[in-house]
């Protein structure tokens, strides 16, 4: 790439070469990050403004405006909101619960490694655990239906089973997120508080919320882009049809009955990327924001 | 719940303001509190998982005679062997071509370009902010490329799927090397190598590696678990891996898939659990 050739001195020579063959320790890296990451994040974000033919339009766009997606969108946002809302208090009560035990006792190495292991958990077995649970032939279902209560398992293909089945993996991650946080509040704080005559609801009220309240925002916007990206449980889950913007996108890429409507996918895409990068960039804003207390 | 809390808090309180003999009895009230506050959530996560075991241990439905004739099953059906068998090759390639992509460049940017250190940690962060079904949307178009080269006796094996598995490992990986890394000091160990003669290979190889083994482990088996449990890029780009697989057997036997589901996913577990003792053992070596 450096040819040495016209530069007189040596000194520069030795560190041009160096300078050149420096960067060439990073191209396998950066070549494949380019490939498979950065292109087709590209490819989303140009074809989505294209026909399949490569000329330029605003047709997958306007897709975006028809009725169904919206009420995809708007689905995706009530589920990922519910999930998340509900997530955050119990992994939080869940992650209270850990550390206002003792500081390295077995519950909470326990917990820890549960809820590390769950955080992941998601997509086909997962669909699987619920569907024998509580679906129509599920273990608590038949246990229900001995005892005399009339249910049914079909809630759970519907946005209300779509919520419980993504708080078995929402909590867990909740309580990944959070523990940190509490570890930081630190025991002198309540003393000062006591000492300084505050009763226990003081302590919350002017100590401990308005410290807790920025990791807990963040964790929270944490949940919500998780749920909203989350696409392999809802496909093994339910099959059929786009309730949420993940299944449209499957439905988007799998039918190809509508011609020229290819990248309405990619449009789809796109608005699912924009709405997860702004809820992950307002988390680390957060993090950040919170760390300057709780270490 | 709420009810829960604000008496957890209270007895918490009350310590202080009593005698020895009353903080014990609080301090047990409290613990005994603590556990009945998270038994809902210990039913919650439990129920699942001891209905997915159940379910594959009975014959027909939950009333049926127990048996193991599902799990047998599995070792009948070739379809699902073979997914299980490209599933478990493509955990090792990814886990290796994604050791080799990034411990070097980590170490290279760590000891020559320190200026770049913040953009390769963007870049490989950068899939959790990317969900993979946005990547796999993107995809599609450069897996006809990879269909088109693909020789013809390899054509629609899964394996190709490493590509696309390799970003999505990436920020776990990242981290789990970074810790690694992080409690080294690359720089004098590759320079002290370098002056007894020892080539970058030699370096990379039989010095740093050894000294961030527990970090290589742990990001491998993280890489592991994901390839192993990984469904969306697979079944949107139409190649069979073993969730994909799980999947359309439930339509031909229910029996047998959530036979396979659970051990896949007590392989998993076994996996994670292992994983989270190495991290451990790190961490208090380090605390020492």
């Amino acid at each position: 790439m450096t040819s040495t050739v016209g530069v007189p001195a040596g000194q520069s020579t030795r560190t041009g070469r160096r300078f050149s063959l420096s960067w060439l320790g990073v191209v396998p890296f950066f070549a494949y990050v380019g490939l498979f990451l950065l292109l087709p994040t590209g490819l989303v974000v140009i074809q989505a403004f294209g026909t399949p033919e490569g000329q330029p339009t605003l047709s997958n766009i306007r897709a975006l405006g028809e009725s169904y997606v919206l009420t995809a969108f708007w689905r995706s946002i009530q589920l990922s909101f519910a999930t998340a809302a509900i997530g955050a208090i119990f992994g939080a009560l869940l992650a209270y619960l850990v550390v206002s035990g003792p500081a390295d006792g077995l519950l909470r190495r326990t917990v820890t490694a549960v809820a590390g292991v769950l955080a992941q958990f998601g997509g086909v077995t997962l669909a699987f655990a619920f569907m024998v649970s509580v679906g129509n032939q599920g273990l608590v279902t038949l246990l229900l239906q001995d005892t005399g209560i009339s249910v049914s398992g079909g809630w759970l293909y519907e946005l209300s089973g779509l919520i419980v089945v993504y708080l078995y993996f929402q909590i867990p991650l909740m309580v990944l997120v959070f523990l940190p946080a509490l570890d930081g509040v630190k025991p002198q704080w309540r003393e000062a508080t006591e000492s300084l005559g505050g009763s226990t609801w003081a302590y919350w009220r002017h100590v401990a919320a308005p410290l807790l309240a920025p990791p807990f925002m963040g964790a929270f916007l944490l949940l919500f882009a998780n749920a909203f990206a989350a696409y392999a449980t809802a496909a093994a889950l339910i099959s059929q049809g786009g309730i949420i913007i993940p299944l449209q996108i499957r439905a988007a890429m799998t039918s190809e009955t509508v011609l020229g409507q290819e990248n309405v996918a990619k449009a789809l895409a796109l608005g699912m990327v924009i709405v997860v990068a702004v809820a992950m960039a307002l988390y680390s804003w957060m993090q950040r924001r919170s760390a300057r207390w709780l270490q | 719940m709420a009810a829960v809390t604000t008496e957890l808090t209270k007895t918490g309180d009350s310590p202080r303001r009593n005698g020895i003999g009353l903080r014990a009895r609080s301090a047990r009230r409290t613990r005994v509190i603590r556990v009945l506050a998270m038994l809902p959530f210990g039913l919650f996560f439990a129920v699942p998982l001891i209905a997915l075991i159940e379910f594959s241990t009975r014959s027909s439905d939950l009333y049926g005679e127990r048996t193991l004739e599902y799990w047998r099953a599995i070792g009948d059906n070739p379809d699902l062997l073979i997914a299980l068998r490209d599933s478990l090759l493509l955990a090792l390639i990814t886990s290796v071509v994604a050791l080799a992509l990034l411990v070097p460049t980590m170490v290279w940017v760590r000891l020559r370009l320190p200026k770049l250190q913040r953009v390769v940690e963007f870049l490989c962060l950068l899939p959790l902010t990317i969900p993979a079904l946005v990547l796999v949307v993107g995809l599609g178009p450069i897996y006809l490329w990879i269909a088109y080269f693909t020789p013809a006796e390899y054509d629609s094996s899964p394996l190709v799927l490493a590509f696309a598995y390799v970003v999505l490992v990436m920020p776990y990986m990242y981290r789990a090397l970074d810790a690694g890394l992080q409690a080294i000091d690359v720089r004098t160990l590759s320079e002290a190598a370098r002056s007894l003669g020892a080539g970058w290979f030699t370096v990379m190889v039989r010095v740093i590696l050894p000294n961030v083994f527990s970090a290589v482990l742990n990001a491998s088996l993280l890489a592991v678990a994901l390839v192993l449990g990984e469904f969306t890029v697979a079944s949107l780009l139409n190649y069979d891996n073993l969730q994909v697989a799980i999947n359309l057997q439930a339509q031909a036997s229910v029996g047998v898939s959530v036979a396979l589901a659970a051990a896949a996913l007590i392989f998993v577990f076994i996996l994670l659990f292992a994983l989270s003792f190495v991290g451990r053992r790190r961490s208090t070596a380090k605390g020492k």
